[in-house]
């Protein structure tokens, strides 16, 4: 009885985790703005449309996703091919806006009228990907010492954070600033072609006339 | 480990349901619904902010299994909902970007759904915290509203500067835009003006002779 309670528990633990719905071809990207050197895990699960049934397959062989992840200079840092359940980890080495992208490479789905998936994603960034009990069995921890262990993991994502955000202060200021000079530049080069427009047309206009023996 | 406490275990285990927090591109014209699993008398969150797009607008409804509207909001830059499951079943919260016709927003959306898991799953949970350890998870709950605050003050900042990128490009095509009219327009009134007085010479001749 205990076993078969153990068996469901872990299917409903999965279970809890958010699903959407995502069209045969089509391409579902998140964006995770991460700091430098933080651990992202992923984790998902496809199940199938079935038509005879009307309902969704507990899950489904043979059926592919397709995870890239981009890094913020739109290089791709992961391309890989997993099965209808999956995990995937990556670090990030530069700042900024990660894009992680899934799609189903699954051809079979055209077999099935009016592919629909349901994918169940569970994304997990920096300190959060750090599995506790695990940690405690393999350091040999306390309790006290697994608090203060989790502690000590939040603040340094805090202080990565907080880097993080003086570098993207300082790209911000270095964007306002350039506006700041185009706009100086801009205004002083208007007011130049503006005079001397002015004045060439004058002294075309005047010798024009003067041709014409008009004035 | 006696079956009562193995079970016991098993069923703090069950307990876990953890946040999903996402940032999504949502497309003009489209709707991204996500659903999610909840049990009777869990208290829920569900946060969201409009990173990028247009007016930073972005429709946002949730239902309940019985597809009874919990919240509704149209044209909402940010938000913040907290309910009680009051039943079991499949809970339902859709992003709708239908109204925009060439705008695609970017999402972010936080679903807070029960309390976070035990981090020491253990049999003596019934006995008090000691002072350390109560210490400890009043530290932990503070840290943990500083990294919130932390990211909703870098989805405020990401905001402001895809603003002022948008700002600088579209300056420099303005001004380079603007002169080139200037030139153009300048160019174009002398020689409109030219051609009417040669006009003029040519008709004056004819009627003389």
């Amino acid at each position: 009885m205990v076993y078969f309670y153990f068996i469901i528990c872990i299917n409903s633990h999965f279970h809890h985790a958010l699903y959407f719905h995502i069209g045969e071809t089509e391409k579902k990207c998140f964006i995770e703005e991460i700091p430098d050197e933080t651990m992202v895990i992923g984790k998902y699960r496809t199940q199938l449309w079935d038509k005879q049934t009307s309902s969704f397959l507990p899950s489904t062989p043979g059926l592919g996703m397709h995870v890239e992840i981009k890094d913020p200079d739109t290089k791709i840092i992961l391309s890989r091919q997993y099965g209808s359940d999956g995990r995937f980890t990556f670090t990030s080495h530069t700042p900024g806006e990660h894009q992680i992208c899934l799609h189903s490479n699954s051809t079979k789905m055209a077999l099935f009228a009016g592919g629909k998936l349901r994918v169940h994603l569970d994304i997990q960034v920096g300190e959060h990907t750090n599995n506790y009990p695990e940690i405690a069995a393999k350091d040999k921890l306390t309790e006290l010492q697994l608090r203060v262990r989790q502690l000590l993991d939040q603040v340094e994502q805090i202080q990565k954070e907080q880097n993080y955000q003086r570098y993207r202060e300082e790209r911000f200021r270095m964007t306002s600033e350039s506006t700041n000079q185009r706009v100086l530049w801009w205004s002083i080069a208007q007011t130049l072609i503006l005079i001397i427009t002015g004045i060439w047309q004058m002294k075309h206009l005047k010798s024009f006339f003067e041709a014409k023996k008009l004035v | 480990m006696s079956g009562f406490a193995l079970s016991l275990f098993l069923s703090l285990l069950c307990g876990w349901v953890l946040g999903s927090e996402l940032t999504f591109e949502l497309p003009d014209n489209a709707k991204q619904c996500f659903y999610e699993d909840i049990t009777i008398g869990t208290k829920c969150t569900l946060e969201f902010q409009v990173v990028t797009g247009g007016h930073y607008d972005v429709d946002c409804r949730l239902e309940d299994p019985d597809g009874n509207t919990l919240y509704k909001e149209m044209k909402k830059q940010y938000d913040s909902f907290t309910f009680t499951a009051s039943k079991n079943g499949t809970y339902k919260f859709c992003f709708s970007n239908e109204f925009s016709t060439f705008t695609h927003k970017t999402v972010y959306f936080d679903f807070q759904v029960g309390d976070d898991p035990p981090l020491f799953p253990n049999e003596n949970r019934v006995t008090a915290l000691t002072q350390m350890e109560s210490a400890c998870v009043s530290i932990h709950e503070a840290l943990k509203s500083v990294i919130d605050y932390q990211t909703h003050f870098r989805l405020r900042e990401a905001q402001g500067r895809s603003r002022a990128e948008d700002l600088n490009t579209r300056v420099a095509f303005w001004s380079i835009g603007e002169a080139i009219i200037l030139l153009v327009v300048s160019i174009s009134q002398v020689v409109l003006l030219r051609s009417f007085f040669s006009d003029k010479k040519t008709t004056t001749t004819r009627v003389v002779s």
